[in-house]
C-alpha cells in the first residue's frame, strides 16, 4: 500500500496568541488573507508561490464558493482548493491533505488556514437577507457590495459577456452556438433518461427561442432540474476485482482563479487551459487518443471554449470546428453523448457528474443507442461558478 | 431616487473594510488602493491581491475606462431589475489597470462597442451611496 513518500514539508507557520475576550473583531476575508500574509512572511515566501487552498468550512462572507471567494480576495492560481469540515481534526487534515496533493503532483505550495475569529456586529442584517435570498452572498461578501447591486448576478450575464468578448476578438455567429445546442440534443434523443429525449431540435428552434442575455438565446441555457449521482473510485487492487471495466484516472488537473467574472484574467483564454495541460502532461496521453469529450456546458459558449482551450483545436478556431465536425455520438468527433446537460438536464450540483458517469458507460459498452464503437479514452471538464473552478479528467479503461 | 434605474434596490451595504469607498462615492469619487508595492486594484479591500500587503492608500481614479465586455439583459436577471430591462451590465477595464463590473447607461443597445471610451457617472441612489455606472465618451464628429 503506498503513502505519503515524505516529499511535503511545512515550511511557516501563523498563529494568534488565543484571547478570552477578543481584542478585535475581523471581517472573515481579512482574517484568511492576514493569517496568509504572517505565515507566508514566516516562510520567506510569497502569495505568488501559493498554488493551494485549504480553508476551515467558515467564512462570513460566503456560505458556499468559499475557496473561489477567497482566492479572488488574496489573488491566488489555486490548482488545489477545499473546505474542510473536521471539526478539531481540520488542522491535521489539512496538513495532510496539502501533502497528499502535493506529491500527487497537483499543486507546489498549499495554504492550509483555519480559524475562529470574532466578527464585528452586522449593522445591516435586513438588508443582508436580502442579498442571500438571491444566493449572492451574505454581508461584507465581495458579490453583495461590487457585484449584485449593478445587476450583476446568477450565471448567465456572465456567460453572455465572455461569448461577446470572444465574438469581438474572433468572430462568431449565433449560427455557430446553436449547432452545439442541436448536436447534443440529437444524442439526448438517444439517451431514454435524457429531459428532452422526445423534442428533436434545429438551429433555427435555438434561434427563434427568446433572447435572454445577448447573446445567448433560452435554448443555449441549460435548464435547473432534481436529480443526483455518484460514482465510486478504488484503488487499483480493488477495481481489478471490480465487476466493469475500470476506467483509470490516469490525467487530472485543476485551477481557479477567480469568483465573479469580471476578475477572469482573459475572457477568451478560459482558465480551463491550465487545468487540461496538467491533465494531459499527467496522462502522456494525446488529443487524437481521445475517444469521447464529455464537456460541462452550462451554456453552448462554454463548450466552444472547452474544445478550444482543452487543446482539440487552436484559438480562434472553434466556431470553425463546430461547424466542420459532426459533435454526435454518429460522428467524427462525439461530445456529450447524453445530451450534455442541456439536453439531459442540470441536477443541480450533480449536473456536472453526468459528464462522468456518461464516460463510464460509454467505457464499459453500456450506452445503449448512443453507444460509441470505440470508447477507451475519455476527456472529461467540469467547470464551476462562471468559468471560476475548472477540473479536468483523463480517463482511461483498464 | 434613480436617474438610471426604476428601482434604487438592491443598495450596497458597507463593511469596516469598504466603507471609506462607499463614503466617497457621495463626494462623486471612486476610489482604488494602492499597496506599498505600488500594486493597484479594484474592489476595496483589507489585503493587496497581488503581493497581500496590508498597507494600503487609497487613490481616486480618473473615471476614464474602456469597455471590456457586455451582455444586454432582455430578461431580468434577478427581480430588483425587472422594471429596467432592457438593461446592460458591463465589465470595465479603467484606464488605471483593475476590471469593475458596473452598469453602461445613456446608450442603446445596438450602439454598444466592446473596446469603446467610457465614462464614470454617478447616481445618488441614497443620502449614504452613490452608484458608480458608465457611459460611452461621446465620439468627436459624432452627430
Amino acid at each position: 500500500m503506498r503513502g505519503l513518500r515524505g516529499d511535503a514539508a511545512i515550511v511557516g507557520i501563523a498563529e494568534f496568541a488565543p484571547e478570552r475576550k477578543p481584542s478585535r473583531t475581523w471581517m472573515g476575508v481579512e482574517v484568511y488573507s492576514e493569517l496568509a500574509r504572517q505565515a507566508l512572511a514566516d516562510a520567506g515566501l510569497s502569495i505568488r508561490d501559493v498554488d493551494g487552498l485549504i480553508t476551515g468550512n467558515n467564512l462570513l462572507e460566503a456560505q458556499t464558493f468559499i475557496p473561489a471567494t477567497l482566492i479572488e480576495y488574496m489573488g491566488i492560481e489555486s490548482h488545489f482548493s477545499e473546505v474542510l469540515d473536521l471539526g478539531g481534526a481540520a488542522g491535521a487534515g489539512a496538513v495532510l491533505r496539502a501533502a497528499a496533493a502535493i506529491e500527487s503532483g497537483f499543486c507546489d505550495t498549499v495554504l492550509c488556514i483555519i480559524q475562529t475569529t470574532m466578527p464585528p456586529t452586522n449593522p445591516h442584517a435586513a438588508a443582508t437577507q436580502r442579498a442571500r435570498d438571491w444566493g449572492g452572498g451574505v454581508w461584507g461578501s465581495p458579490q453583495a457590495e461590487f457585484e449584485i447591486p449593478f445587476g450583476a448576478i446568477q450565471g448567465s450575464y456572465g456567460y453572455a459577456m465572455i461569448a461577446n468578448r470572444y465574438k469581438h476578438e474572433y468572430g462568431l455567429t449565433y449560427e455557430q452556438l446553436a449547432k452545439i445546442a442541436v448536436d447534443q440534443r440529437t444524442n439526448a434523443l438517444a439517451n431514454p433518461k435524457a429531459v428532452f429525449r422526445n423534442t428533436p431540435l434545429t438551429i433555427e428552434d435555438v434561434l427563434n427561442s427568446p433572447m435572454i442575455v445577448e447573446p445567448l438565446h433560452l435554448l443555449e441555457i441549460v435548464m435547473p432540474c432534481f436529480g443526483g449521482a455518484a460514482v465510486v473510485v478504488s484503488s487499483k487492487e480493488t477495481a481489478a476485482r471490480a465487476k466493469n471495466r475500470p476506467a483509470y484516472i490516469i490525467g487530472a488537473g485543476e485551477n481557479t482563479t477567480h469568483r465573479s467574472v469580471t476578475y477572469d484574467p482573459d475572457f477568451t483564454h478560459s482558465p480551463i487551459k491550465a487545468a487540461a495541460d496538467r491533465a494531459w502532461a499527467m496522462s502522456g496521453v494525446k488529443h487524437g487518443e481521445i475517444d469521447l469529450a464529455s464537456l460541462y456546458d452550462c451554456y453552448t459558449i462554454t463548450v466552444l471554449l472547452t474544445i478550444e482551450d482543452a487543446g482539440f483545436c487552436a484559438k480562434g478556431e472553434g466556431p470553425k470546428f463546430v461547424e466542420e465536425h459532426n459533435l454526435t455520438y454518429k460522428g467524427d468527433f462525439p461530445v456529450n453523448t447524453h445530451g450534455g446537460q442541456l439536453s439531459f438536464g442540470q441536477s443541480g450540483l450533480a449536473g456536472g457528474m453526468s459528464h462522468v458517469t456518461e464516460a463510464y458507460l460509454q467505457m464499459t459498452g453500456r450506452a445503449g443507442d448512443r453507444q460509441l464503437r470505440r470508447c477507451d479514452t475519455v476527456f472529461v471538464n467540469g467547470n464551476g461558478g462562471i468559468m471560476s473552478e475548472q477540473v479536468s479528467l483523463i480517463l482511461r479503461g483498464g | 431616487m434613480s436617474t438610471y434605474r426604476k428601482e434604487t434596490v438592491p443598495i450596497p451595504v458597507p463593511s469596516p473594510i469598504t466603507q471609506p469607498f462607499w463614503d466617497a462615492t457621495k463626494e462623486h469619487r471612486l476610489l482604488l488602493q494602492t499597496c506599498d508595492s505600488g500594486h493597484i486594484f479594484y474592489y476595496a479591500r483589507s489585503h493587496c491581491p497581488n503581493c497581500l500587503s496590508s498597507q494600503l492608500e487609497w487613490v481616486e481614479a480618473s473615471g476614464r475606462g474602456k469597455l471590456y465586455s457586455y451582455t444586454v439583459a432582455w430578461r431580468e436577471q434577478s427581480p430588483d431589475f425587472a422594471a429596467d430591462v432592457p438593461y446592460i451590465i458591463a465589465a470595465i477595464t479603467l484606464d488605471e489597470g483593475p476590471r469593475m463590473t458596473s452598469l453602461l447607461v445613456e446608450t442603446k443597445p445596438e450602439d454598444v462597442e466592446i473596446d469603446g471610451a467610457v465614462e464614470l457617472v454617478w447616481d445618488d441612489v441614497s443620502p449614504e451611496i452613490s452608484m458608480p455606472y458608465f457611459r460611452p465618451v461621446a465620439k468627436v464628429g459624432a452627430a
